[in-house]
């Protein structure tokens, strides 16, 4: 499946480029505000792990980057442009691609159509030209089965599909269409071990492939799998910013099972 | 990483044995107008034989009539439920549209062509507005388009009063346009021996180009997608708000069109039609097997809804009965054929599966 990847990954990526540089980025709704000053660097053929609790700004920051929500503070750079997304689309457009945990896909639709949504094949410029069925069809049949995964029949709706298998659609469907820059929201926690294991290595080999991926987690076990730098979050803000080998296992999963305030509170409880 | 990466993966099932090819029996099963299919046969059979009037071209004709009147704006309906929205104002918007036609024309004396351009544009504004509120606002198109429906239904009335001063509109058959008009929307032809209505050819056409939409185009798919997931369909781009308002304003295009029928046909107005046509178009729609809540149906199921609709509305009347009961038999009919399409779909995703 790497070399899937790397046949549709954009050729002229190179090994550590920066690909989306957030400097001191913040988000407020309203009174709340939900982020700040995040310094993140997603580089090419580098998995970045963003941990945290729930509520921490996970959502928030790959909102920002994905394009669904602008942020107000601080400044993001893509490829070295500063840049404000308004939609979806213009992070598409730039080559962001995100894979949601829960609406990754659209359940009653089939396969196909899951897979080509937002980027139809037509046979012309018109509105109403039609879409050429078979060959779609056939792609995303080849596409699939390339990465390891046979559905029963590519007319079947998606939600009948399991959990992992969706999830890879949807990571094959991002890669396919050319995505430089790959997030991943929390890809592995609604899936049992072995899912969570296939999804894993569609990560390893979007990275092989020289894509940047944001791998959102609150899973350190996961995260320290396949990351090559962490962030986590709390409340907001970067508790912690290193790279792979200035950290251990255990630290992350101190970090998230709550960090001092879990020792504060043992000492608490103590009997 | 990259080498283990390189095997086939070992959670996802891939071999090859896995793979079904579903019957062609379970194929047609699976889809969304088999259920009222099977009802709409069922039903005519049993009028066949209670009704013997309904054994006759003729009649089939004026059921296909009737059965147009319901179903041009049904499939509109129908497609914006598959986006995953109601529309409760389509069906005084017909007369709406009719009316604004009517009083302009005959108010200034001007062409008919005039008028009938006006309100097309006044229609697509009212669904414009419909589509527009429900998305910038959030609220459940139910709820918004009741408020349009009842400030359609006031404006209606009070306007064709004010200016009329009755709540018919006057006769409009001698004005400059109207025998133009009258061709395209209200004339009739024959065929071997019976007559039909143009409405039914148009009927044809719109369900036509609905299930080309649906089926083959981009925005069939960016329809079904808003309808089943519309967070989904916007994380990979689809343009949720432009399908969404054009669903709605496809409806009141369609709305617009019944209504020049309508008036046509009749030549004046009566201000307080309408009313209670919105809920045929739905169930037209549901009976034709499209998902309440959106992302699922077809066009054929609702143009086979409306016929049921058209049918028995008619063969009530040629089986000697009090057409009064006519109301209670669609509901009837309703029910039965939504328990037709459950059954008929879990019977067939069972299979699927299984």
């Amino acid at each position: 499946m790497t070399d899937t990847i790397s046949e549709h990954a954009d050729q002229t990526l190179t090994q550590g480029e920066p690909l989306v540089e957030m400097v001191d980025v913040g988000k407020s709704y309203g009174a709340i505000r939900a982020l700040k000053g995040i310094n993140l660097t997603v580089r090419a053929g580098e998995v970045t792990g963003v941990l945290g609790d729930n509520g921490a700004g996970k959502s928030t920051l790959i909102k920002i980057i994905s394009g669904l929500h602008s942020h107000n503070e601080g400044t993001l750079k893509v490829d070295g442009n500063e840049v404000k997304f308004s939609s979806p689309r213009e992070a598409l457009d730039h080559g962001i691609a995100t894979v949601y945990q829960d609406l990754a896909v659209v359940s009653l639709m089939e396969v196909w159509r899951n897979f080509f949504l937002g980027s139809e094949m037509t046979s012309g410029g018109f509105p109403l030209s039609g879409m050429k069925i078979k060959e779609m069809k056939r792609i995303a049949d080849e596409e699939l089965q390339k990465m390891g995964i046979v559905v029963k029949d590519i007319d079947q709706p998606i939600g009948e599909l399991s959990g992992g298998q969706r999830q890879c659609v949807a990571i094959a469907r991002a890669v396919y269409f050319g995505a430089r820059v790959l997030i991943l929201d929390e890809p592995t926690a609604a899936l049992g071990v072995k899912q969570s294991g296939v999804v894993l290595k569609y990560t390893a080999a979007a990275r092989d492939a020289g894509l940047g991926v944001v791998f959102i987690t609150h899973n350190p076990h996961h995260a320290y799998l396949v990351s090559d730098h962490f962030v986590i979050l709390k409340l907001g803000q970067a508790v912690l910013d290193k790279k792979r080998s200035e950290v251990e296992l255990d630290e992350l999963t101190r970090q998230m099972a709550g960090g001092d305030e879990l020792t504060e509170l043992s000492h608490e409880l103590k009997r | 990483m990259s080498q283990t990466s390189q095997k086939p993966s070992v959670g996802a099932p891939s071999e090859a044995s896995n793979r079904v090819q579903l019957s062609a029996f379970n194929r047609v099963l699976a889809r969304p107008e088999i259920g009222a299919l099977v009802a709409a046969i069922v039903i005519g059979i049993f009028f066949l034989i209670v009704a013997p009037p309904f054994r006759s071209a003729d009649s089939l004709a004026t059921v296909l009539y009737q059965s147009a009147t319901i179903g041009i704006v049904a499939v509109g309906v129908g497609m914006l439920m598959i986006g995953g929205e109601f529309d409760l104002s389509a069906g005084v918007m017909v007369t709406s549209a009719g009316l604004v036609n009517a009083i302009f024309c005959f108010e200034y004396g001007i062409n008919l062509w005039v008028g009938a351009v006006l309100s097309l544009l006044f229609a697509l504004g009212v669904g414009f507005l419909n589509g527009y509120l429900v998305m910038k606002t959030g609220i459940a198109s139910f709820l918004i388009t009741l408020g349009s429906f009842f400030v359609l239904i006031g404006v209606n009335l009070g306007v064709t009063k004010l200016v009329t001063g009755s709540v018919t509109t006057s006769n409009i058959n001698q004005m400059d346009g109207y025998s133009q008009l009258h061709a395209i929307f209200a004339s009739t032809f024959t065929i071997g021996g019976v007559t039909v209505s143009i409405i039914v050819l148009w009927w044809f056409l719109f369900v036509a180009i609905a299930t080309w939409v649906l089926q083959r185009t981009k925005i069939g798919n960016w329809i079904f997608a808003v309808g089943g997931n519309s967070a989904s369909a916007r994380a990979v781009g689809v343009p949720v708000l432009k399908v969404k308002v054009g669903l709605f304003m496809t409806v009141s295009f369609l709305a617009w069109f019944m209504g020049m029928h309508t008036l046509y046909r009749f030549n004046t107005l009566q201000s307080g039609n309408g009313i209670g046509n919105e809920f045929l178009y739905i169930i037209a729609a549901v009976v034709g097997g499209t998902l309440l809540t959106g992302g699922y149906g077809n066009a054929i199921g609702v143009a086979i809804g409306s016929f049921i609709f058209g049918m028995t509305n008619l063969c009530i009347v040629y089986a000697g009965w009090d057409p009064n009961w006519f109301r209670a038999f669609l509901g009837v009919m309703l029910l039965l054929a939504v328990l037709v399409n459950l059954y008929v779909k879990k019977l067939s995703t069972a299979r699927k599966v299984g």
